[in-house]
């Protein structure tokens, strides 16, 4: 029963360095696991290969030993920093939560989400208002593991702080797996069971 | 009273803008033959009670035939430049999301009917398909769909890669979903856009292509055919065969852009809610 990344590399281009060489990762679930390392180092692109928006060119990612469903709902989601990019601009809020599953009266008691939002647009809310609905939707599809990137960088302390406490009661009582990346070593003592840090690329990623 | 809200204020005008054009549209409709033809006693009037418009060098009155022929451009505006926007769409849509080949393939047909000059291949389509509304209407709506196309296809590559679409994606749903929840939600306003746009094209294609003779024939009451009629008695002073109709013409076209951006004012999420 895990998450795994089994030697795998990854670069953006053919005449690109590698971003990720050989990297192996093993994500049991009911484990927390935080990523810190320092920008460039390939922290979102192994999340986004974990979470299976991109394709390893060496290696596998394997979920309980079979690799990720190719359609479909996909049991490993992942939650991005920026939510006001992951949220359709031009759809109220109410259809952003639908997207994920049935609309239930405890689950947005549980994320902090006010009934008077769900009708109003992305722009019309703060960015700690919308993370919340990006928590709710990737939470509500009923995943088993999830992936952070981020989520809270660009949230003030006390936001955080409620984000961070939806998120682990969550993982806890449904036992799922979660992977947070950070820059913040608090935040990852604070939260996780594990530390990992990545290795410096061979090559800074961006050589001009 | 109530000082209504912006948003209601949009509404309304939207509704009368709608009812507006309808109206014109249907009274050309309705209006009989007997209605616009006149007779030589009361050739070359001008504007009066009984004539609003005048009268034409056949004693037509002009009101009529102006109403008449707004009708049957509306008809030929309306219908060109929704087929054209409905196969720019198509087409932009099949240059993004399909292969390499396919969209290298439409841009090249993008660029080989940008190429050739719109009057000359509306005059060979209309020709070759025996003239008339028919021929008129493919006509225009075969050459005017090519820069929507390409405006589209650079949206819709651009939304492919949002992280809501890819979000989307693995939260399981299909293609399809995307598509229809997603994306075309966010071409609505370039598609109205591009309509409201093409409108007066088409209608002045209409004229000119009517004008040269490859169009409507002289006998039916469009816009084009007064407008050219009425070049040949300007010089005998008649200034109201033509400024008239054409005013009248420049409003309907005024009117439908408004209309456009009302409707742009009502969709769009940054003004929805003003």
């Amino acid at each position: 029963m895990a998450l795994e990344a089994k030697n795998v590399s990854f670069r953006y281009h053919r005449r690109q360095p590698w971003i990720l060489e050989n990297q192996s990762i093993r994500l049991e679930r009911g484990e927390r696991l935080a990523i810190l390392s320092p920008s460039g180092y390939g922290k979102t692109t192994l999340a986004l290969l974990l979470a299976g928006y991109l394709k390893p060119e060496t290696g596998q990612i394997l979920l309980e030993g079979k690799p990720l469903p190719k359609s479909g709902l996909c049991p490993v989601q992942l939650i991005y920093q920026h939510p006001e990019k992951a949220i359709n601009p031009r759809w109220r809020l109410k259809r952003v939560l639908e997207e994920s599953g049935e609309l239930r009266e405890d689950v947005l008691e549980a994320f902090g989400i006010e009934r008077a939002w769900l009708d109003r647009f992305p722009r019309e809310l703060s960015g700690g208002e919308l993370q919340r609905f990006c928590v709710a939707r990737a939470l509500m599809s009923g995943a088993d593991y999830l992936i952070c990137d981020e989520i809270s960088a660009m949230l003030d302390v006390i936001t955080q702080a409620q984000i961070w406490k939806i998120v682990l009661e969550e993982a806890k009582r449904r036992n799922m797996g979660l992977i947070a990346i950070t820059h913040n070593r608090h935040l990852a003592e604070r939260i996780a069971t594990r530390i990992l840090s990545l290795t410096k690329p061979p090559l800074p990623p961006t050589s001009f | 009273m109530k000082k209504l809200n912006n948003r209601t204020r949009t509404l309304l005008l939207t509704a009368l803008l709608f009812v507006l054009l309808t109206a014109i549209y249907a009274c050309g409709l309705l209006l009989s033959e007997d209605a616009v033809t006149g007779s030589f006693l009361n050739a070359k009037q001008p504007p009066s009670l009984s004539h609003p418009f005048g009268t034409d060098a056949l004693g037509r009155d002009l009101f009529l035939r102006t109403l008449k022929g707004l009708s049957v451009s509306i008809t030929v505006g309306l219908s060109a430049s929704v087929i054209s926007a409905v196969i720019a769409v198509l087409v932009g849509m099949v240059a993004a999301a399909g292969s390499k080949r396919a969209d290298a393939l439409v841009s090249w047909c993008i660029d080989l009917v940008m190429g050739v000059p719109h009057t000359i291949l509306i005059l060979l389509i209309s020709f070759a398909l025996g003239r008339g509304l028919k021929g008129l209407l493919i006509g225009i709506a075969a050459t005017h769909w090519c820069s929507l196309a390409r405006l589209i296809r650079g949206e819709v590559l651009q939304l492919r890669s949002q992280q809501y679409v890819a979000v989307s994606r693995r939260l399981g749903k299909s293609g399809g979903w995307i598509l229809t929840n997603h994306l075309l939600p966010h071409l609505a306003p370039q598609f109205f856009t591009g309509l409201v746009l093409m409108f007066p094209h088409a209608i002045l294609h209409e004229a000119s292509i009517s004008f040269l003779g490859f169009g409507l024939p002289p006998e039916q009451s469009a816009i084009g055919i007064i407008l050219s009629e009425s070049m040949r008695y300007l010089s005998t002073g008649m200034w109201w065969t033509a400024v008239l109709p054409g005013l009248t013409l420049v409003l309907i076209v005024l009117l439908v852009d408004k209309l456009g951006e009302c409707l742009a004012l009502l969709l769009d999420p940054y003004s929805a809610q003003k």
